[in-house]
């Protein structure tokens, strides 16, 4: 319902409920505020919009007065200038005086308000009060003198993070904002306060006193560390990047970004970037100029393709390349010859690739995930893989809808949650084949063929039928796997099972992806099966599981670092070491690289190349280069252009990453993926499965090279840690306590990692994070033997 | 009638009689020749000369790095970088003036929240090559350390009227 309201003489139609601001705002009369912030609860408590309102007594605040039938609103009239200037003295009378030296000078909105609203001397000559700086950890640094209390922050934690870090202790004059008992905060969205904080309190501490806001320049860009595909500005400062703050897109990110979007872009002004091609000769690296090293890899690639043949050649590239490198990648290595090119670093399950949809997508708009009524999520750690897809299914789960967690690291999180299955990742298909089976029952369905027989020894649980219940009582379900499930050596019965879930549920079926760029790697072409648009892959080529195992004499590698990145680095490693040439496209000089590469050529992190992302709904979202980049590195678009060039292959005459792009959308139309796979049976499930797991967590802070050169991530308690992490129960069975050694074999090599008791992990398994020294050694397909030392 | 006035003005050259008898004035005056060096004109207290750094009584430096005066530089002549010194304060890791581009107009240390940058009334320094007039953080707290005392005074003489 609509009613009719004039704001300084000017006539509106405002929703009716809708506060005084929000309608001034759309009318685009600016009235001052601090408290009130659009994606926040209203709290009233700056005083800073009070307004003049015909037949009101006093002045009224205007982010707390809903709009009615004829109200006469004057912002600017005598009555309300008079009562901001007062707040306006007052909210000064403790507010320091150290503009200068504060890094909010020069974007505060106090300053901006002061600027427009107050006094230009103080009347205030009593102390001003002194508040205690609070520790927040690496990310956040505190001037709590500065605070006005707008609490801002602390409604973020209540009601956007869900964790109350931040908190209001005592009263008036002694109020102080802080985390209560002294501690880093810890949420992986925490870092937003320091955009909401509307003075300098709370601000960015990796930044800390780098640079002023009106020295640098702001360009937009994507960030290249999730699916989800934040929306960004970079903030440039003598062409480096020196801040990522988040730009608003609804449909994306709202107004928020998570930690490692914001602070994950320091890697990129790393001490280990490479900044001149390097060729290894004699075991010696050497620096050269781009000619010499383009003709070196063009001859190191004809020679491999004229004795050993072209099949021997291979190319693997990061997730988050770019769709522009990652099509013209493919199409130099199929112009070759070969078809042997990948994406899926860490996959280990390639049988049913030929039924996978187009590409991995989300199945629904990101915005649609906060509207479900009941979504399943198998195998992720959703807060800390993609932090704005669980800020959206928080939001739905507030709203009333059932969210359920199935998979095989623990998490908490800040919502209601209806089931949380943690179990070892062997009985993953044998949990959702529960689930399954308990749908099959509730809707007397007759089960598809072979599932029976494999679904005999399977118990169905009281879990399993909580499940199945909520989603099958939605009438808006989802059923999202997340990476952990598409990494899990048998994907593709959890891929039938939860098709088969989604199917009798009548919901979503969707994919949460690693890396910025998977659905978009899928679309160029990225994969040895399928050509650029889903295209029949001519040749055909391996996977990178074949491709390792194969041991192929030369490959092509695409920021990937093959010690950290590969799912299965012992072979990764192997394989790389054996090969007679490996060209690396590199933004780092990497020291798994320097081992095993023959030369290395120096290109651009996302920041300073243009390029696209699609993300995992689909979105395809370009950018420009922030920056030029840093030495001699170059896009890597342009390097594969030249290379193509230089090998004579046809169709290298791009001119702009836009052409590229523009090709690739061409070929790709309008085509949409289904998720929906064939169902074909499944091998009998494991329910009590024997023995140790050794299950590997990427942490979010090393989901690339970028964020794990970022030291303020690196610093955070969700950093990786070198430690064997059991649960108490496991540690019992082992007899080891914490901080004891164990040493753990598979595959005829051993290694020692002290014990770490961690309440996340199921039963039976123990965690190792991704990339920590030694564990390449291990051969995560043979079974493994923990003892206790 | 102005415009007869002006015709008769100018056909009988009155401009020019007007301007040769100030020059028939200072032909008879007295001279005044200073003799530079030896000799020096008095100079006002809010003379702007070569810059400096100033430092607190008890050796810190004043400068905090705020980067107003390299705002306000109206020929870009100031280049500052900052970052957070280990006693976590903030302080300048780069502070240089190019006086080649400099106009001397005074807004930096209008500007200067803490009267760290400051003009002097040096104005007779040079520089043998070209870098020589390029000062750097080091050589403008060596000016500041140097005439302290006169720059001192020349605020105490201006604080009245700020």
């Amino acid at each position: 319902m609509l009613v009719t309201i004039e704001i300084d003489g000017k006539k509106v139609q405002a929703r009716s409920g809708a506060m005084v601001i929000e309608a001034a705002d759309e009318l685009g009369i600016r009235i001052p505020r601090f408290c009130y912030h659009k994606k926040l609860s209203i709290a009233a408590n700056c005083r800073m919009c009070l307004v003049e309102v015909e037949k009101a007594a006093k002045p009224l605040p205007a982010c707390a007065t809903p709009v009615t039938e004829g109200m006469r609103i004057f912002t600017k009239s005598r009555k309300a200038l008079d009562a901001q200037k007062a707040v306006m003295e007052f909210l000064l009378i403790n507010h320091p005086l150290d503009c200068p030296i504060c890094d909010q000078g020069g974007e505060c909105e106090l300053q901006d308000v002061a600027m427009g609203y107050g006094r230009d001397v103080s009347r205030f000559a009593e102390k001003k009060r002194v508040v205690k700086d609070k520790n927040l950890g690496p990310l956040i640094s505190t001037d709590m003198t500065r605070c006005i209390h707008c609490t801002r922050c602390v409604r973020f934690g209540e009601e956007i993070a869900g964790l109350r870090e931040l908190g209001a202790t005592g009263r008036g004059e002694h109020m102080e904002i802080g985390t209560y008992i002294e501690k880093a905060v810890q949420h992986e969205l925490s870092g937003n306060v320091i955009d909401l904080c509307p003075v300098g309190a709370l601000t960015n501490k990796p930044f800390r006193f780098s640079a002023r806001a009106w020295e640098m320049r702001q360009f937009p860009t994507i960030a290249a560390h999730d699916c989800v595909g934040s929306n960004l500005n970079a903030h440039i400062g003598k062409n480096k990047v020196l801040r990522m703050v988040p730009r608003d897109n609804e449909l994306v990110n709202e107004t928020w970004i998570s930690d490692r979007d914001r602070f994950g872009f320091e890697g990129v002004n790393s001490d280990d970037r490479l900044r001149v091609p390097m060729i290894k000769q004699n075991g010696q690296w050497k620096e050269t100029d781009w000619t010499s090293a383009l003709d070196f890899v063009a001859t190191g690639l004809g020679k491999i393709a004229s004795t050993s043949g072209v099949s021997e050649i291979g190319a693997l590239c990061s997730p988050s390349s770019t769709v522009e490198e990652m099509y013209l990648l493919q199409r130099f290595i199929r112009g070759l010859g070969s078809g042997h090119v990948d994406h899926r670093l860490r996959q280990t399950d390639f049988s049913d690739q030929d039924a996978a949809p187009l590409y991995p997508s989300l199945g629904q708009s990101i915005e649609h995930l906060e509207t479900v009524d009941a979504a399943l999520v198998i195998g992720a750690d959703i807060r800390r893989q993609q932090p704005l897809l669980a800020h959206r299914l928080r939001m739905a789960a507030l709203d009333g809808a059932n969210v359920m967690f199935l998979g095989s690291v623990g998490s908490t999180y800040q919502f209601p949650v209806a089931a949380n299955v943690v179990v070892d990742p062997r009985c993953l298909t044998n949990e959702l084949a529960g689930v399954a089976k308990a749908l099959l029952k509730q809707a007397s369905v007759n089960p598809p063929a072979g599932f029976a027989e494999s679904a005999k020894a399977v118990q169905v649980s009281a879990d399993h039928e909580a499940i199945a219940k909520a989603l099958k009582g939605a009438r808006n379900a989802t059923v999202l796997l997340g990476t952990d499930a598409i990494h899990h050596p048998d994907l593709s019965t959890l891929r039938s099972l939860a098709s088969l879930i989604a199917q009798l549920t009548d919901a979503k079926l969707g994919y949460m992806t690693e890396g910025a760029n998977a659905a978009g790697a899928w679309l160029a072409g990225m994969v040895p099966h399928r050509g650029p648009s889903g295209s029949k892959g001519a040749p055909a080529g391996s996977p990178i599981s074949e491709m390792l195992r194969q041991a192929l004499k030369a490959y092509v590698l695409l920021g990937v670092e093959p010690d950290k990145d590969c799912g299965d680095v012992r072979a990764a490693m192997k394989a790389m070491r054996d090969a007679n040439f490996v060209v690396a496209l590199t933004a780092y000089q990497s020291p798994s690289l320097e081992q095993v590469a023959h030369v290395m050529l120096p290109v651009a992190p996302f920041t300073e190349t243009s390029g696209t992302f699609v993300n995992a709904e689909g979105r395809w979202q370009s950018f420009a280069g922030a920056v030029a980049p840093q030495g001699d590195a170059r896009p890597a678009w342009k390097v594969l252009r030249v290379l193509g060039n230089v090998m004579h292959i046809d169709g290298f005459e791009f001119m702009s990453s836009e052409e590229v792009r523009d090709e690739l959308r061409t070929r790709v139309g309008n085509a949409h993926p289904d998720n929906k796979t064939r169902w074909h049976p499944p091998r009998p499930f494991v329910s009590v499965p024997q023995g140790f797991t050794r299950v590997t967590l990427v942490a979010p802070h090393s989901v690339d090279a970028i964020v794990r050169r970022s030291d303020a991530l690196q610093q955070t308690t969700d950093a990786p840690t070198f430690a064997a992490l059991v649960s108490d129960e496991t540690a019992r069975e082992l007899s080891v306590r914490e901080g004891q050694m164990v040493a753990m074999a598979q595959g005829g090599n051993e290694i020692t990692m002290p014990v770490r008791l961690d309440a996340r992990v199921p039963r039976g398994c123990v965690l190792v994070y991704a990339g920590q020294p030694g564990a390449e050694h291990l051969d995560p397909s043979a079974t493994l033997t923990v003892r206790g030392i | 009638m102005r415009k007869v006035v002006n015709y008769f003005r100018s056909l009988l050259l009155w401009e020019l009689f007007c301007g040769l008898a100030l020059t028939g004035k200072y032909l008879f005056a007295r001279k005044i020749t200073v003799q530079y060096p030896d000799e020096k004109t008095p100079m006002s207290n809010r003379f702007r000369g070569l810059h400096a750094l100033r430092r607190y009584p008890n050796g810190e430096e004043r400068c905090i790095a705020c980067k107003l005066c390299e705002a306000v530089c109206p020929a870009l002549a100031i280049t500052i970088e900052s970052e957070q010194r280990a006693d976590g304060t903030r302080r300048t890791t780069r502070y240089d003036i190019d006086l080649t581009k400099c106009i001397f107009c005074g807004f930096c240390e209008e500007s200067c929240p803490v009267d760290s940058i400051v003009e002097t009334r040096v104005f007779e320094y040079h520089g043998e090559q070209r870098g020589d007039l390029y000062m750097t953080k080091d050589k403008l707290l060596a000016v500041g350390d140097k005439f302290e005392k006169q720059i001192a005074e020349d605020r105490a003489r201006d604080a009245r009227y700020r």
